[in-house]
């Protein structure tokens, strides 16, 4: 195992975090404390409870795991594009790192960065609207689950893409849309029947509710449901990463 | 740019020359020379390569290097150069054949064959937004080594760096970033090391200090194999030279043995008088005319038994033809290499 080489990734990544301060972690803060003034504030005024808890704190664990997403799959798929597009990835490929090594040091960091702005947001969130966490561990089981699982998803996309075009289409067009109707804003079970059973075949659904559940002990879907589905993903994501290592795709000729 | 590291930085180099029974206390140059004739520090071995294209990049590439020399690999673009370096360091994956580096096969045994190599691409890619110092000791974990900052400054200052340590590359010239690409290289100190056209597109004051820095560098035991198309920059640095073409090793030669085996002299003659044409009896001699006639050229083998020059001299004292000065001047390198990839096109 190359622990030096980990290491100096790692750090050279979470370096870029604190580098772009700014981009990396204010700005996802300042997005979600919006959120929080037009959906708690404004529209949460007229919307009472759902399911007991006051709109405010329900849309707490849709929102942080709406940043999760976004901001891991952004970290990871720029971490590893961007020395793709410099050219710098030869030191990489030429460097005596494996590619479980190279996968954990990118994956990581991008990881780290997100569960940090995770929290972050939560902390946030308590200035906010009253906050109970229910099952604080699993609340950061999912956290990391969360987090490591789409930042591998993030890493996938660095390596598909070849221009920036690329590198946000699947964020933007997939990701965010999914999020929106995944229940962030409110429960599957104010929705019609029959898009309550479209709405299962997106997987956000499950970690939304999963999360959710975490915080108040209520959730759309079953709790061995949601964390099924979540290692299903993350199987998914390692093993397309462990092909396109093996095959070299778009990163070896 | 002199004074690189020194013997005592290359803890490798010295157990390899112990373990061969090399005397340390010769000096240093005398020691590669002795080093050289053991086994090689690279061997290529049946290596091919074609892109999914259907480009054949490379056709079965048979290569030893030896170790602590100098080697240039000459070649026109897209002959394939820069394709093996790339396959050797794990760049770019071989279609068939064996690679050995220092005995570890680059694919079976990576780690080690890798962590022996550092690489100068041709291409200034750089983290533009890193300093100096952080983006070589980036490199030097990232080939396995622990922190060293007393050894990135040595880097640094040898290659005039050091002031600019903490200055963001994308600040610095060209040259710089040259430089910083080379420290990276040297970072995780190597035993081989790769330049891919190192002073392409770089001044003649750089490219002097480059090569200096070079001769410096195998100085201290390392391998360096460098790719040119600066046949100047062979000719000056190299202690053996491979050519390759469209993919196919042509030659690989010492540098001196190439130009005494394939090198043509020249003689110049500076006529009194202006000649209009060749004399009849002299149409035998491979002779030209220049300058408007008052210079006469004759083109002879330096391997062959006879040179002519006595008959030809002898020959145009017979004719009148009187001279008030003359001279000789060896084929250069590029002249062979001219003539080599000519003769495969």
């Amino acid at each position: 195992m190359n622990i030096h080489a980990i290491r100096a990734i790692y750090l050279f990544e979470m370096a870029r975090t604190w580098r772009t301060l700014l981009q990396s972690i204010v700005s996802p803060v300042i997005s979600t404390s919006l959120y929080f003034v037009v959906f708690g504030a404004a529209i949460g005024s007229r919307i009472t409870e759902i399911e007991g808890i006051s709109y405010g704190a329900f849309i707490v664990p849709g929102l942080i795991m709406l940043s999760l997403l976004t901001q891991s799959i952004a970290n990871a798929s720029f971490g590893i594009y961007f020395p793709k597009f410099t050219g710098t990835i030869y030191e990489l490929l030429s460097a005596p790192i494996s590619f479980v090594e190279i996968v954990v040091s990118y994956v990581g960091a991008a990881a780290t960065k997100s569960i940090i702005l995770g929290l972050i947001i939560l902390a946030t969130a308590a200035l906010f609207v009253p906050l109970r966490i229910a099952h604080p561990i699993w609340m950061l089981v999912f956290l990391v689950l969360t987090s490591v699982t789409f930042s591998l998803f993030g890493f996938i996309i660095g390596i598909w893409a070849d221009g920036f075009e690329k590198l946000q289409i699947v964020p933007l067009l997939v990701i965010t849309p999914l999020t929106f109707l995944g229940g962030s804003f409110y429960s599957i079970n104010m929705l019609p029947p029959f898009w309550q059973t479209v709405t299962l075949f997106n997987p956000v659904v499950y970690l939304v509710s999963g999360f959710r559940w975490s915080f108040y002990d209520q959730a759309d879907v079953p709790i061995g449901v949601s964390v099924a589905m979540t290692l299903v993903f993350l199987s998914l994501c390692i093993g397309i990463v462990a092909w396109m290592f093996r095959t070299g795709y778009k990163l070896k000729s | 740019m002199r004074g690189f590291l020194t013997d005592s930085d290359h803890p490798n180099y010295a157990t390899v020359a112990a373990d061969c029974g090399i005397n340390e206390s010769l000096p240093s140059a005398e020691r590669f020379h002795k080093v050289t004739n053991m086994q090689p520090i690279i061997s290529i071995s049946n290596v091919s390569k074609t892109y999914k294209g259907g480009f054949q990049a490379l056709k079965g590439i048979d290569l030893d290097i030896r170790r602590g020399e100098i080697f240039a690999l000459l070649g026109p673009n897209g002959a394939g150069k820069t394709t093996l370096i790339s396959i050797i360091c794990g760049i770019v994956t071989a279609s068939t054949g064996k690679i050995l580096a220092d005995g570890h096969d680059i694919v079976q045994d990576y780690r080690a064959a890798r962590s022996k190599i550092g690489l100068v691409p041709q291409e200034l890619t750089t983290d533009a937004f890193e300093t100096v110092f952080d983006t070589v000791s980036f490199s030097r974990g990232l080939f396995g080594k622990p922190r060293n900052p007393a050894h990135i400054e040595k880097v640094l200052r040898a290659l005039s760096l050091w002031d600019k340590r903490n200055n963001k590359i994308m600040t610095l010239s060209g040259g710089m970033k040259r430089r910083v690409l080379i420290a990276k290289a040297l970072s995780h100190e190597p035993q081989i090391l790769f330049l891919d056209e190192p002073t392409a597109g770089v001044d003649v004051e750089l490219r002097r200090d480059m090569w200096n820095m070079v001769r410096d560098l195998r100085e201290t035991g390392v391998t360096i194999i460098l790719t040119t198309h600066y046949i100047e920059e062979a000719e000056e640095m190299a202690d053996r030279i491979g050519v390759i073409n469209g993919g196919e090793l042509i030659l690989v030669e010492n540098k001196a043995e190439l130009m005494r085996k394939l090198g043509k002299k020249e003689l110049l003659l500076h006529l009194d008088q202006p000649l209009t044409s060749i004399p009849s009896s002299l149409a035998a001699f491979d002779l030209h005319l220049r300058a408007d006639g008052h210079e006469l050229i004759y083109v002879y083998d330096t391997q062959s038994e006879r040179t002519g020059i006595t008959t030809l001299l002898r020959g145009l004292a017979e004719e009148g033809v009187r001279f008030r000065d003359l001279e000789t001047r060896q084929s250069s390198l590029e002249d062979i290499f001219i003539n080599l990839v000519k003769d495969r096109t």
